[in-house]
């Protein structure tokens, strides 16, 4: 499994209402919900990430609220996958579960510029920078949760795990 | 182990387990809420699976925009209700409840020893009562419904020993907002944070829930406090489960901890989380002159009667200063009944304040209350994010019910303890 796509940059603690504000959560259609993704911090990211984006941030990506909204908001509106430093648990969970690729990265912040071509390979465990030529090593995700990704979610994972017993 | 590995311990059908370890854990009650249940019903439907696995440990709770303000959030409802009459599940629908993580405790669905997954970050909440408790997303909610069981990493833990005795006006509140202050809003991410020591022990129900519900703004996994007889007394008459012995639920004296903290609260002040994260945290003393359109007391942390009772007391003959509106909201029903029996809802009203039913209501933005730019509120709730409470160019301050109450009548965000000197 493998994404590539220009880095859009945020900062540390990057909540879920900046991601999408509670306001939007009586919307149930996903593709609303990425119009108005990233709202609180830049009004113009769905109209940037349609051309399928990889989104770099610092520390402690998605705290706050358990919104599963937030990462849906964000998979909806192009971005392919998120890297960070590190991510709050819950975000981390529920990309995951809605098949949104997200892949903790120690210095992810430091060694990429906003705009960098970007590809990351998740059974290898690289982040490969093809604008600095640089190549970064991350620890791979375990084997249960590379299998819900290549499911495309948890849901359709565990219907699968169903159907076999 | 400590509390928290004992309980994953028994839910994993282990003999041990340790941090890091991945365990696959059975589940005693799951919660959705009207924002989140949605979703997660979707997800349900898609798994194929005609029931969940215990309609007796699925709880549905319709508490963030209620009563519906829009109907898109009348259409959220009806599909809630729906699943909750199609399962036969346990619904608290409005005026039958209030907020989940103030319903959940007082109607019996949290027991010492219990693990509880909610679709709401703040489910750690529970862990005041001894429970292991943690947030969980919709579709992970869903998965739940269809097998009973969650995967979870078993978390580190740091240990939050306290001790001393609270100034009068200073609160549990003030304690937490201290403590990731000092942590940091990432400072416990996927660990345990258990709370332990002389103050604890001395701490009503109510105080651990603040502390515990806390916890998720420094990112931890669970908050935890061993059960005791203030836990056995608030349970009692609210179920009629045995509870496990709580002498199971001790952490032993050579259970291992990634960092130990040792607070005194004797001198703790009033303390004052600043826009626009909930670790930008100070003293009220040092806060200088900072103006307030809005002051809200309420929330799944601070709308226990306990803080009704303290913000009354303070309000209690004296009028909120004119342009500041003041929203009271107590937790759930049962709260709202008990400050009403109280004269509570009298002093509120008489000084000016509207006290609402119970809801989340301004603490998401979701509807009640919301601000416009420009505008501040000091609140007592959990968040003070770009946005959360309206318009992404107001400014939200986090504070105990005692500050919230004072700022009410002095129109600037104030430290209670000065109200104290001028009544001198």
């Amino acid at each position: 499994m493998k994404v590539s796509g220009n880095a859009i940059k945020f900062g540390a603690n990057v909540d879920t209402d900046v991601i999408l504000p509670g306001k939007y959560l009586v919307l149930i259609d996903p593709k609303e919900l990425a119009k108005h993704a990233m709202e609180g911090l830049d009004p113009a990211f769905p109209e940037k990430a349609k051309k399928g984006v990889i989104v770099v941030g610092g520390k402690n990506f998605g705290c706050g609220s358990s919104r599963e909204q937030a990462p849906l908001a964000l998979k909806y509106s192009g971005v392919q996958c998120v890297l960070a430093g590190s991510f709050a648990r819950i975000f981390f969970r529920n990309a995951i579960n809605i098949g949104l690729p997200v892949i903790e990265c120690k210095g992810i912040s430091a060694a990429v510029d906003n705009g960098d071509d970007l590809t990351v390979d998740f059974e290898a465990g690289t982040i490969q920078n093809l604008s600095k030529r640089q190549s970064l090593q991350v620890a791979k995700l375990p084997p249960f949760i590379l299998e819900i990704l290549s499911d495309g979610g948890l849901i359709e994972n565990l219907r699968r795990r169903l159907n076999k017993e | 182990m400590n509390i928290t590995e004992k309980i994953l311990t028994k839910a994993s059908g282990k003999n041990k387990v340790h941090p890091g370890e991945i365990v696959d854990a059975n589940v005693d009650m799951v919660m959705i809420h009207d924002l989140t249940g949605p979703l997660a019903v979707e997800a349900f439907k898609k798994i194929g699976i005609k029931n969940v696995w215990d309609n007796k440990k699925v709880i549905v709770i319709l508490d963030h925009q209620v009563p519906a303000e829009s109907v898109k959030a009348a259409e959220l409802h009806k599909i809630m209700r729906n699943f909750a009459k199609g399962q036969q599940l346990r619904l608290y629908d409005v005026g039958k409840g209030g907020i989940c993580h103030q319903v959940m405790p007082e109607k019996g669905h949290v027991l010492p020893g219990t693990v509880i997954v909610g679709a709401d970050s703040h489910t750690c909440t529970y862990g005041a009562f001894g429970a292991f408790a943690t947030g969980i997303g919709s579709t992970e909610a869903a998965a739940v419904f269809a097998t009973g069981k969650i995967w979870l990493k078993v978390p580190e833990a740091i240990k939050v020993n306290v001790e001393g005795n609270f100034h009068k006006y200073v609160t549990p509140k003030d304690l937490v907002l201290s403590i990731i202050g000092k942590l940091g809003a990432g400072g416990a991410i996927y660990k345990s944070a258990e709370f332990t020591g002389p103050a604890i022990r001395a701490m009503s129900m109510a105080g651990r829930m603040t502390l515990c519900n806390m916890t998720v703004e420094m990112g931890a996994k669970n908050g935890i406090v061993e059960p005791d007889e203030i836990t056995r007394k608030f349970l009692e008459g609210r179920t009629t489960e045995a509870l496990v012995p709580f002498e199971s639920l001790k952490s032993d004296a050579d259970a291992s901890y990634e960092k130990v903290i040792d607070i005194d609260v004797t001198d703790l002040e009033p303390q004052i989380a600043y826009p626009s994260s909930v670790d930008n945290v100070k003293p009220a003393s040092k806060i200088g002159n900072v103006q307030v359109e809005q002051a809200f007391i309420g929330s799944c942390t601070n709308g226990r009667i306990e803080d009704l009772r303290l913000a009354a007391q303070i309000l209690k003959g004296k009028m909120v200063k004119d342009g500041v509106r003041t929203l009271v909201i107590p937790a759930s029903q049962e709260v709202y009944m008990q400050a009403l029996r109280e004269g509570l809802i009298e002093n509120f009203t008489d000084a000016g304040a509207l006290v609402c039913g119970s809801t989340c209501g301004p603490c998401l933005g979701g509807h009640i209350g919301l601000l416009a730019s420009g505008e501040t509120c000091v609140s007592t709730s959990n968040r003070n994010f770009i946005g959360r409470m309206g318009s992404t160019e107001a400014s939200v301050y986090l504070a105990s019910p005692a500050t919230v109450a004072a700022s009410a009548i002095t129109g600037r965000i104030t430290d209670p303890r000065e109200l104290e000197v001028s009544k001198a």
